[in-house]
C-alpha cells in the first residue's frame, strides 16, 4: 500500500514538471505563457498579464512610451501614490477589448478587476497601441501624480480621550457614562437574497461613540428566527449629532415569517479625533438604467486620507430610507483634491429613489505620510 | 464483698457525677448582638465545656467553665446575621440560635448615581440610590433618614429627605438648565458620600449659518451653536452642510471648532443650501451670487 501511494507520488510529481499547468507556469515565472505580441489584442494582454504577475519591469519594457516616465512612476500609478487599497490589492482579471484598429495603430481598452480587503474594485484604462515592426507595443496612458500647491493648513482637530474606572475602585464608583445614541428610522425589506433591516442611527450625545446595531427577527409566535448585526454599512465611529445608516442582511429569510422586529442600538465610548472633514461634492442621481451615485470627494483637510469609506443613504419621497450602498476609495484622498466616487444602485429600486445623504468614514496611517 | 462492690458502685458514680452535671449544662444566649459589640453567654451546670459560636463567615471557639459567663470582647462577632451557638460538654449538647444586627451608626456609603453624563432640564433624569453599612460593612436594614442634596451648576440646590428601607435609599433629581458638574451629595448620621454628573447641553437651538463668497466656492459659516437654555453646543458636535443644486448636492460633516462650523462648498447661483444637526434643521440660504 505505502509503496503504490509512493510510486503514484512520484508520477504525478513527474507529470506536473514535465507538463506544468498554465498557472503553475505563471507563477513560477515561466514566460512563454505570454502570447507574441503580434496583435494590438495580444500585446495589451501581455501587459495585463505581467501587472498581474507583478512583473513590473517586464511590464514596463513593453510600453511604447515608456520614455516618458519611469518604471517607479508605472508602479505608482497601478499601485497608488500614497498609500491606499490598491496598494494592498490583487488584480485578479481583466478584460481587453479592441476599440478601434488601423494598421500601424490601435486603441484598446483594459479593463482591470482588482481585489482588495474590502472586496473587489475595477479601474479602466484605454490604450493607445502601435506597430513597432511585426511587434504591438501600448503606450501607457499615465495619470501622473497629483501635486498638491504648497501651503500652510491650519489645523487644531478636536481629540477625546476616555478614562475608565480603575479595577481597585470601590462598588459604587461612577464609571464614564456610554453614549446614548437612538435609532432614529429603521425599516425591513425583503430582497431575493433574504431581509435586510435598513435605518439610521444618532449619537445624539456630546462625545465620540463607536456604535453597532443588532437586529433579532421573531417570528408571529415571538421565537427567535434570526439574529444578526451590522457589518460594514454603517460608520461604526460617529461624533456627537451624527447619524449614520446601517444595514443588516438576514440571509435566506422571509419578511412574512416575520413578526416583529427586536433592535439594540450599541455604544460605547472611543477615543476618536474630529477630523478631517470630507465635503461630498456635485454629489448626482443618475437614473435607471445603470442607476449610481456619482460625485467628488474633497479632503478639506491637509493630511493625507488614505482610505475613505463613503457611505450613501437612499431616501423615498416620504423620507424613508430605502437603501444603504457603500463604497471604498482606491486612491488617497489628498488635501484640497476631489476624487471622483460612483456608487451602483439596485436598478429595482432606482425610481423609489428620491434623495441620498452621503456620509464618509476615513483612515489614516499614522507615520506613512 | 457486699462492702467491697457497694465501694466500686460509689466510685462508679461519684467519677461520672460531673459528667452527669455536664449533661444538664445548659446556657443562656441574647436575643441580639450588635455587631463588634462585646456580649456574653450565661451557662449553667457545672465542669468544663466547649462553646462554639457559628455564623456567616465566622466561627469562635471558646473552651467554658459551665455555670460561670463567658465574656466576648467587642469585635468577636462582627458579621450580621443567624449564629447557632452550641455547647458541648462531653456527649452532652445544648444549642441555640441568636442575631447578630448590624451596627446601628452608618460608616460607610455606596453611593449609586446614574447617569454620570446627561443632558440638560430633563425632568427626574438623574437617580441617586445608596446603600448603607455600618463600619464592618454589614448593610444596615434599620429605616434611616437618607438627605440627598444635588447642587446644580447654576447654584441652585435640590433636597431631597428618603428614608431607607432594608438599607436602600433611592430618589431621583431633574437636571439643570445650566451646563457643567453638579455634586450629588447623600447624607446620612453624619456621613456622607459625593458624586459628580456633568449636565452637557442640549440639541442646538436657532441654528443659524451665513453664507459668504470665496473665491469660486461659497464660505459657510454657523453662528455660535447654542441650546435654547443658551448654553455652548461643545466642540466636535457635526453640522451638516448642504447644497443642492440642479439635481446635484454637495454636504459636509463639519465638527464645531470654538463654537462654529464652517466649510467651502462650490458656489452654483441659484443653490439652496441648509444646515443641520443630528435632527435639528438650521436656516435657509438660496443663493444668488
Amino acid at each position: 500500500m505505502a509503496a503504490s501511494i509512493t510510486a503514484a507520488t512520484a508520477i504525478f510529481i513527474a507529470i506536473g514538471t514535465l507538463y506544468p499547468g498554465k498557472s503553475a507556469l505563471e507563477y513560477s515565472g515561466g514566460k512563454n505563457l505570454l502570447r507574441t505580441s503580434s496583435t494590438p489584442q495580444a500585446a495589451v494582454e501581455n501587459l495585463g498579464d505581467e501587472i498581474r504577475l507583478r512583473a513590473w519591469k517586464a511590464a514596463y519594457s513593453s510600453l511604447a512610451n515608456k520614455a516618458e516616465f519611469t518604471q517607479a512612476d508605472f508602479v505608482h500609478d497601478l499601485t497608488g501614490y500614497y498609500l491606499s487599497l490598491r496598494t494592498y490589492a490583487t488584480l485578479e482579471s481583466f478584460q481587453v477589448r479592441p476599440l478601434h484598429a488601423s494598421s500601424n495603430q490601435a486603441e484598446v481598452r483594459l479593463r482591470m478587476h482588482w481585489s482588495s480587503v474590502v472586496g473587489p474594485f475595477t479601474t479602466t484604462r484605454d490604450l493607445h497601441v502601435v506597430r513597432n515592426g511585426d511587434r504591438w507595443n501600448a503606450d501607457w496612458p499615465l495619470v501622473k501624480k497629483t501635486v498638491v500647491p504648497p501651503q500652510v493648513i491650519p489645523e487644531n482637530y478636536l481629540r477625546w480621550d476616555v478614562i475608565y474606572r480603575g479595577a481597585g475602585d470601590d462598588w459604587g464608583v461612577q464609571d464614564v457614562e456610554a453614549p446614548h445614541v437612538r435609532i432614529v428610522d429603521m425599516h425591513p425589506v425583503q430582497r431575493a437574497e433574504g431581509v435586510v433591516v435598513l435605518g439610521e442611527l444618532l449619537n445624539e450625545d456630546v462625545v465620540p461613540a463607536y456604535v453597532s446595531v443588532r437586529a433579532t427577527l421573531l417570528s408571529k409566535s415571538g421565537s427567535t428566527i434570526s439574529t444578526e448585526g451590522s457589518f460594514d454599512k454603517i460608520s461604526h465611529i460617529l461624533l456627537p449629532k451624527q447619524v449614520t445608516p446601517f444595514f443588516i442582511n438576514f440571509p435566506n429569510a422571509t419578511l412574512s415569517d416575520v413578526g416583529s422586529i427586536r433592535m439594540e442600538p450599541l455604544s460605547t465610548l472611543v477615543s476618536a479625533s474630529a477630523g478631517p472633514v470630507i465635503a461630498i461634492e456635485n454629489e448626482r442621481l443618475n437614473p435607471a438604467p445603470g442607476a449610481t451615485v456619482t460625485g467628488q470627494l474633497v479632503n478639506q483637510g491637509g493630511r493625507v486620507v488614505n482610505i475613505a469609506h463613503i457611505l450613501e443613504t437612499l431616501y423615498d419621497k416620504t423620507g424613508q430610507v430605502v437603501w444603504v450602498a457603500d463604497q471604498y476609495t482606491d486612491h488617497a484622498l489628498l488635501p484640497q483634491t476631489p476624487i471622483p466616487f460612483t456608487i451602483h444602485i439596485p436598478e429595482d429600486l432606482a425610481k423609489k429613489i428620491s434623495s441620498e445623504r452621503t456620509i464618509t468614514e476615513t483612515y489614516s496611517v499614522r507615520g506613512v505620510n | 464483698m457486699k462492702l467491697r462492690f457497694a465501694c466500686l458502685i460509689s466510685g462508679i458514680l461519684l467519677a461520672a457525677l460531673p459528667l452527669a452535671y455536664a449533661q444538664d449544662g445548659r446556657m443562656s444566649l441574647p436575643t441580639t448582638v450588635e455587631a463588634g459589640s462585646a456580649f456574653s453567654i450565661q451557662s449553667s451546670g457545672s465542669g468544663k465545656a466547649v462553646l462554639y459560636i457559628v455564623g456567616p463567615g465566622q466561627v469562635l471557639k471558646r473552651d467554658v467553665q459551665l455555670g460561670e459567663t463567658a465574656s466576648f470582647p467587642t469585635g468577636s462577632l462582627y458579621n450580621a446575621g443567624h449564629y447557632l451557638a452550641i455547647l458541648v460538654a462531653g456527649s452532652s449538647t445544648d444549642n441555640g440560635w441568636f442575631d447578630v444586627a448590624p451596627a446601628s451608626k452608618p460608616a460607610n456609603l455606596s453611593f449609586l448615581a446614574r447617569p454620570s453624563r446627561l443632558s440638560i432640564g430633563l425632568h427626574n433624569g438623574i437617580s441617586g440610590t445608596l446603600y448603607i453599612f455600618d463600619v464592618y460593612h454589614n448593610l444596615i436594614t434599620k429605616p434611616t433618614p437618607v438627605s440627598f442634596k444635588l447642587s446644580i451648576p447654576s447654584g441652585a440646590v435640590q433636597q431631597r429627605t428618603v428614608t431607607a428601607n432594608l438599607g436602600e435609599a433611592t430618589t431621583e433629581m431633574d437636571s439643570g438648565t445650566k451646563e457643567g458638574f453638579a455634586k450629588f451629595e447623600a447624607q446620612v448620621d453624619g456621613v456622607s458620600s459625593t458624586r459628580v454628573v456633568e449636565q452637557v447641553p442640549g440639541n442646538p437651538c436657532g441654528l443659524k449659518m451665513s453664507a459668504q463668497p470665496a473665491g469660486n466656492r461659497i464660505h459657510l459659516q454657523t453662528s455660535p451653536v447654542r441650546d435654547c437654555s443658551g448654553n455652548a453646543v461643545p466642540d466636535g458636535t457635526i453640522v451638516t452642510f448642504t447644497e443642492n443644486y440642479n439635481g446635484t448636492q454637495s454636504t459636509a460633516d463639519v465638527p464645531l471648532k470654538q463654537g462654529i462650523a464652517q466649510v467651502e462648498l462650490p458656489a452654483h447661483p441659484g443653490a439652496t443650501i441648509t444646515v443641520a444637526s443630528g435632527v435639528v434643521l438650521g436656516n435657509e440660504i438660496h443663493w444668488q451670487k
